[in-house]
């Protein structure tokens, strides 16, 4: 049974509360607020005005650079305003207002629950068509997916690796998608394929999902080229690095991305949106997302439009329970807690999970016992320990020389640590510190180079 | 007898040598220095407090010697006599600093500033900062976890248990600047000191429209202008809904302080006022009360967690 090789942890997945919860539509709401960033990268550009009447799945901000994405309108009304809205940590972000009025899509979309399979688009196509639809990386990163599958000069991609490991605790939605719609994405899988003009596809499934894994094998064995590869359970068995490390047991070296060595990663769930997008010219406009916890009445997973308040999602699960203490945005491993649940779901949101008072409280810290425990779970081969403490005495310039770059944020560190300390909160900041250093060094030089 | 000559001679033989040798390396591997650093360093107090914002008295004198003039540097021990000195040194003419202090600009006070949240992680303003708006709803102020405390060398700066909020001991306040540099929030700002230390101060930089502000921390500047019309000295800038006074053409008239609504421009080290106006308000409800649109106070408890 293939994972991957360094590091790692074993939490408990509790996915028992919302996994097999069939996806369950969620209502449109009387206001939608658009943010304009839900990506990685430069902010899209507004390109609708106040009083202007939009409808579902029209174009309401362009991508504002290379690694950019589209936003389109997932209701039907009027712009109300183009303004700053609150988001789930209480910082401003520029956001599209809509009134919402009725449910009215724009003709070219097809709506029909029918699976389309024949596609005969060249690559350009394709990836215009994804362009434009505004797909990123709905895993959690949102990297801007057309970027991906436009490798650099002298670089090929040689695999497909498909995403289906859903690593983060609690978290059901794309195992849930797997289920009801692998038969669509098996047909994205291979607008991918061809998209990248490769000939083979791997979907790593962990096998905590039997189900997923059966379903996904017998529609693989009906499609050429694409395999299914079940993989052991370990945390962050959905990081990028690490999945291709289960996959095919290729290394990404250090600061490098995957296509260096031949390695294309999608998730499901974008995926499925390639599908959508390709096939019914249906734009990202929704997502599937977890809303779960322990004492929540009706865990589940639910099809949001992108504009609704979250807390319209958490009415539809039975309200906030009483006894939580924290409410996560994401799963519990790498989410974040959240201040503000008003706001509007995007391309970021993957999940909700409702912490009980008792166990979302941190433990006091105590003093490093030198176990080197960090450094066994660390799947990216780094020293946290060293790094927190770096960090700690602000030697932002040694911390840069230990590759705190490379670190993926999985907080397996902070999960293992027998002294509860908070390791993954140092090197988050150090991170913040060392990545503005490099980006002004950069623009330094970049200047230099034009004054020569 | 014999015993002692040869020792002797060994012994000098050996010391000859080594001296030669010592020498000539010494010439070879010569550091070439200033000769004027060493001037400068023999003149400065030789506290090596860090004061100045350099390592050490001797990284300051190299600093001095480096630039092309004095501005901008000055050791706040010796204060403008040893500036002087080194000005005479270098040949530069120093440049007169009136001396500075460290002025935190944020006067959210926890009746004026309600808590929204609980932050559990590590104590430090920085990572509070990088994760999420703070305890408060103002994305601006002051997060009350001490970095500027730390990063003081002078004990000037401590929190006052009552309010959250850093306080500046004036007697010890050098004005070396690491407070300003480790504000993630770019709170404290060095002012010039005033005569007899007093001065006029918005205690406030939320550049949110007065309303939004407002809704965040009572004692929020909401731009208004008011004490921009009132300043008959042109001294108050009105910019991204946030006054600033300029302590280069203020008079300290303290016009402006009786004009604000919220009451965010401070005097201080003033006398208290004479009793004319008796019944002072303390913050009239001027501004527009803000409905209340969104209720984000109910069950969001925080933080980042793993």
């Amino acid at each position: 049974m293939n994972t991957f090789r360094i590091g790692g942890v074993h939490p408990h997945d509790n996915k028992i509360y919302s996994a097999h919860q069939p996806i369950q539509e969620c209502p449109l709401p009387q206001k939608a607020i658009i943010p304009l960033v839900q990506h990685i990268g430069a902010p899209a550009q507004a390109v609708v005005e106040k009083g202007q009447k939009v409808k579902v799945g029209e174009l309401i901000a362009k991508a504002g650079g290379f690694v950019s994405a589209n936003v389109h309108s997932p209701v039907s009304g009027t712009v109300s305003k183009i303004d700053t809205t609150i988001d789930a940590w209480g910082m401003k972000m520029p956001a599209i207002f809509i009134d919402v009025e009725g449910d009215e899509w724009l003709e070219s979309i097809d709506r029909t629950p029918d699976v389309i399979r024949e596609f005969n688009l060249d690559p350009k196509e394709i990836i215009d068509r994804i362009a434009a639809a505004g797909i990123v990386g709905l895993g959690g990163a949102c990297f801007p997916t057309q970027v991906k599958l436009m490798p650099p000069p002298g670089k090929k991609a040689e695999v497909l690796i498909v995403n289906g490991v859903e690593c983060e605790p609690y978290l059901t939605c794309d195992h849930q998608l797997m289920l009801e719609h692998g038969e669509e994405i098996m047909i994205g899988i291979q607008i991918l394929m061809k998209a990248l003009n490769i000939d083979r596809a791997i979907i790593g499934i962990e096998r905590n999902k039997p189900d997923a894994i059966a379903r996904m094998t017998e529609l693989a064995n009906r499609t050429l080229g694409v395999s299914v590869c079940p993989l052991k359970l370990k945390y962050p068995q959905g990081g990028e690095k690490q999945l291709i490390d289960a996959c095919i047991g290729r290394q990404v070296p250090s600061g490098a991305l995957p296509i260096e060595v031949g390695a294309v990663v999608d998730n499901v769930a974008t995926i499925y949106a390639v599908y959508e997008a390709v096939q019914k010219h249906k734009p990202l406009i929704s997502r599937v997302m977890t809303v779960t916890g322990k004492s929540l009445q009706r865990p589940g997973n639910y099809l949001v439009r992108f504009g609704t308040p979250l807390s319209q999602v958490v009415e539809l699960a039975g309200g906030v329970p009483e006894d939580t203490g924290k409410i996560i945005g994401g799963g519990p491993m790498m989410g974040r807690a959240m201040n503000n649940i008003d706001m509007p779901a995007n391309k970021r949101t993957s999940g909700l999970l409702f912490m009980p008072e008792q166990e979302s409280r941190r433990t006091e810290p105590e003093n490093c016992i030198r176990c080197g425990k960090c450094v066994s779970a660390c799947p990216m081969g780094l020293e946290p320990y060293l790094l927190a403490k770096q960090a700690e005495m602000q030697m932002w310039d040694e911390m840069e020389k230990h590759d705190v770059m490379d670190c993926i944020d999985c907080g397996c560190c902070l999960f293992t640590c027998p002294s509860h300390r908070p390791l993954l909160d140092y090197i988050r900041m150090g991170k913040a510190k060392v990545g503005g250093n490099i980006r002004a060094r950069q623009a330094a030089a970049q200047a230099a180079q034009k004054k020569d | 007898m014999k015993l002692i000559l040869i020792a002797l001679l060994v012994l000098g033989i050996t010391g000859l040598v080594a001296a030669v040798l010592l020498y000539l390396i010494a010439q070879q591997f010569k550091v070439e220095e200033d000769p004027r650093i060493d001037l400068v360093q023999e003149v400065l107090p030789g506290a090596n407090c860090g004061g100045c914002g350099f390592a050490g008295c001797r990284a300051l004198a190299e600093a001095c010697v480096k630039a092309d003039s004095l501005d901008g540097l000055m050791c706040p021990v010796g204060g403008a006599p040893v500036m002087e000195k080194v000005g005479e040194i270098l040949g530069m003419a120093a440049v007169a600093a009136e001396p500075k202090v460290a002025v935190v600009r944020c006067n959210g006070v926890c009746d004026a500033r309600p808590k929204t949240s609980t932050y559990d992680g590590v104590r430090t303003c920085q990572i509070m900062h990088n994760l999420y708006v703070g305890e408060t709803a103002c994305p601006f102020g002051c997060l009350g976890c001490g970095d500027c405390v730390a990063a003081c060398q002078f004990g000037a700066l401590s929190i006052d248990e009552k309010t959250g909020l850093p306080v500046v001991d004036e007697e010890k306040c050098t004005a070396c600047g690491k407070c300003v540099k480790a504000c993630p929030r770019n709170i404290i700002e060095l002012r010039k000191k005033g005569p007899k230390g007093r001065r006029m101060v918005v205690e406030c930089v939320n550049k949110d429209k007065g309303a939004v502000a407002r809704k965040a921390c009572l004692n929020a500047c909401i731009g208004c202008g008011k004490c921009q019309k009132e300043c008959a000295f042109d001294a108050i800038t009105i910019e991204n809904n946030l006054a600033y006074i300029d302590f280069n053409k203020c008079r300290l008239c303290r016009k402006c302080e009786a004009a604000c609504p919220t009451g965010a421009i401070h005097a201080i080290n003033f006398p208290p006022r004479p009793p004319k106006p008796a019944t002072t308000t303390p913050s009239t409800p001027s501004t527009p009360s803000t409905p209340n649109t969104t209720n984000n106070n109910q069950s969001e408890k925080k933080e980042e967690q793993a």
